[in-house]
């Protein structure tokens, strides 16, 4: 298929700008405005803060994270040695266009389109992966959600906006649930963060509707550095959705997300995400949540894509009674290692805390579930629940389990549970003698090791995510 | 429709022969019994016409209306019209029943057609309640849990659903009381038909007295040893399988 981006645009455009063809699935014909160039150094950084206009406090706050990035060696003595395959030095720490890519549908590829249908997403993301404006425009139904959150003193910004305009409410937690030296990636994050959601719920607001990523429009859209920081004050409850199903092609090697979560007492806060990047992103996030007494904090994780996902979404549960969860699926193809599991940090007596995890190592896909679960000595009738299961499909898919469980003092209760299976021959000689070939069998095996999985996920991502799963297993079998 | 088996040989993966030259005719319309001691071969020959593939054919024929099957993959030989009800139906975990049936009919519509979705949970109704099961069979995970009984009578409910030219019934009546029997019976009985055939494997005769045969054989050393009516299986039952001794390899 040959798709030429640049027949449409006049000299200036094309010369300004940059594609790379050789990878990806389908391409922007991007114009970057404001480009911090390559490698990373105290000029990065004032660079991104004079385009942002950021107060003072954040661009002293940026300074300090660069250098204990620096000072940060590689985690390489416990995480995968491909790390060492990142060269910091030929990254692009900030790119903006200024304006959101613009196109019509006609201008989008025949195969962009089909995988939107092959995958069922929903119209309005359609638009906006295509960066479709005309006739889905996202940026209406951005604005209509804006005025009804408004309504309720909800409030939904960027990253940027959020430490700007509403300084009094975000900057008491910012860099309070993950420290700037939390760890490498989170030092590098405090550093370059640009874009994500900083949301704020009043009490005893109980939103009816998932906030999704996506209808936040800006001009840093596929942040590399995405900066989330959600507050839901006493009683409320928040649903946020982030990512897609669909691939997302990115220039960029390197994704290095923070997201921390604040539940304040008696309130919950649930956060979707599915991940799919493309195959040479190397996409290492932290995720923390804070729960207060009576609060609940819920990670309901998807990983699919991405050459490297690092991933250990946790929760602090720091008041009596508050509960954390992390619900987690990961699929590793050839070429892809999902290294991903949970935190949980028994602060407060009678907290409870559940870890469900599933995973799918395909081909030559490697798997890995890393569970911390800490419940000290001083703390009484706390519980944490673990189950991991991992799905091996091919000869030579492989998969790692490394829990670490410290539980201390008594009044305690800890279960742990971890299976390592294959798709049995004899179940897959039963469902072919039904008239399913090989393939069919093969994913219908799969889609039901992870079902009561993706039941948690809100209906819209379900039936995408199966589909999805169907498609990576195609060709897998045979 | 008629399913020929020609002199069929068979051997497990390390060279064993179990099948050691069967041959058979099920036309349309008939119901054959086979019986014959533990390890005659009788299950083997089911599978391998199912398309086992901890089988090797190596040599005989088994056409289902001229059509060779062991051209076919597994898969192809089911939408073809070959139906096997296992003896141990497997589990799927995670997989409901009504989606389990609703796949494999979806399997054998041409590309492109969605099957209705009302027509079809209207007929797997009709069909549960035919065979007496609690609709809530409908969302549970496919044999999962599910005791003996509830297997055998989830395998003739897909196979009433499905509605295969060829129905190969293995031991389904083991494990099975009188009133599950019956049930199930019920449901097979309700299948036959003048454009189908059925093959029954079972140890004994009792299963028998609820789903009448047309023609009883018996299977002893990997071949059939004796072919007749229905008064042959109450043959069986009196005497046993002693008498094979004498007759052992003596054609029918």
């Amino acid at each position: 298929m040959s798709y030429d981006a640049t027949s449409s645009l006049d000299a200036d455009t094309r010369e300004a700008i940059d594609i790379d063809r050789t990878k990806g699935d389908f391409h922007f014909p991007e114009r970057h405005k404001f480009d911090a160039g390559r490698g990373l150094t105290e000029k990065t950084i004032d660079y991104i803060c004079d385009v942002k206009n950021d107060p003072q406090w954040v661009r002293e706050f940026r300074h300090k994270a660069l250098q204990v990035f620096r000072e940060k060696p590689m985690p390489t003595n416990w995480a995968t040695k491909d790390l060492e395959n990142i060269d910091f030095d030929i990254i692009r720490y900030y790119l903006s266009d200024g304006e959101k890519p613009k196109r019509s549908w006609d201008e989008v590829p025949e195969e962009v389109l089909k995988t939107f249908e092959r995958l069922g997403i929903p119209e309005q993301e359609r638009a906006f992966l295509a960066g479709v404006e005309a006739q889905y425009d996202s940026e209406a139904a951005y604005s209509n959600m804006k005025d009804e959150l408004t309504k309720l003193g909800v409030i939904f910004v960027n990253s940027t906006e959020g430490l700007k305009n509403h300084e009094e409410i975000f900057r008491p937690w910012f860099g309070k649930v993950i420290p700037t030296s939390d760890n490498k990636f989170s030092a590098l994050n405090s550093a370059v963060f640009s874009g994500g959601s900083f949301i704020y719920i009043p009490k005893g607001v109980k939103l009816k509707q998932p906030l999704q990523a996506y209808f936040r429009i800006n001009s840093e859209n596929f942040g590399q550095f995405e900066r989330t920081l959600i507050i839901a004050d006493e009683g409320a409850e928040v649903m946020y959705m982030e990512g897609c199903t669909a691939p997302k092609f990115e220039t960029s090697t390197l994704h290095s997300a923070v997201v921390e979560l604040v539940a304040l007492k008696g309130a919950k806060i649930q956060y979707v995400t599915v991940q799919n990047w493309s195959s040479n992103v190397f996409n290492l996030v932290t995720k923390r949540g804070l729960a207060m007494e009576d609060a609940e904090v819920r990670w309901i994780d998807c990983n699919i894509g991405s050459r490297l996902t690092m991933k250990y979404p946790g929760v602090i549960m720091k008041g009596e009674r508050a509960r954390g969860e992390v619900i987690s699926i990961a699929l590793a193809n050839s070429g892809q290692h999902q290294d991903t599991g949970a935190k949980m940090i028994h602060a407060a007596n009678n907290t409870t805390s559940n870890i469900v995890s599933k995973s799918i190592s395909v081909g030559e896909g490697r798997a890995t579930y890393r569970g911390q679960v800490h419940i000290p000595k001083h703390l009484k009738g706390c519980k944490n629940n673990t189950e991991c299961d991992a799905l091996l499909i091919n000869s030579h898919s492989r998969t790692d389990t490394y829990p670490a469980i410290t539980v201390r003092g008594n009044q305690h209760a800890t279960q742990h549970e971890a299976s390592v299976s294959q798709v049995s021959e004899d179940m897959l000689f039963y469902m072919q003698q039904r008239g399913l070939n090989e393939g069919q069998a093969m994913s219908l095996a799969v889609n039901g090791f992870i079902n009561d999985l993706v039941r948690e996920f809100p209906m819209e991502y379900s039936v995408e995510l199966k589909r999805l799963i169907d498609l990576e297993m195609e060709g897998s079998v045979g | 429709m008629s399913l020929v088996i020609k002199d069929l040989h068979a051997t497990l993966e390390d060279g064993t022969e179990i099948l050691k030259g069967v041959s058979l005719e099920v036309p349309a319309g008939e119901v054959h019994a086979i019986m014959g001691p533990n390890g005659s071969g009788k299950s083997t020959l089911s599978k391998v016409i199912a398309g086992h593939e901890g089988y090797i054919v190596t040599s005989g024929s088994v056409t289902l209306d001229g059509e060779d099957i062991f051209e076919m993959s597994i898969d192809e030989r089911s939408r073809a019209g070959v139906f096997l009800a296992f003896q141990y139906p497997s589990e799927v975990p995670g997989v409901s029943n009504a989606n389990f049936i609703r796949a494999a009919l979806q399997s054998r519509l041409p590309k492109g057609e969605e099957l209705d979705a009302v027509a079809y949970y209207k007929n797997l109704y009709s069909k549960m309640d035919l065979l007496e099961m609690d609709r809530k069979f409908t969302a549970r995970s496919v044999n999962e849990g599910f005791s003996g009984g509830e297997k055998k009578r989830n395998e003739i409910l897909q196979m009433l659903m499905l509605e295969p030219k060829i129905c190969i019934l293995d031991e389904t009546d083991s494990g099975l009381d009188i009133d599950a029997l019956k049930i199930v019976a019920k449901g097979v009985n309700a299948m036959r038909s003048p454009d189908r055939g059925m093959l029954l494997i079972t140890h004994y005769q009792r299963l028998l007295d609820y789903i009448k045969p047309d023609h009883v054989h018996v299977m002893s050393a990997g071949k059939i040893v004796r072919s007749g009516g229905p008064e042959l299986a109450l043959e069986l039952e009196a005497e046993g399988y002693e008498f094979l001794k004498d007759d052992a390899l003596a054609p029918a």
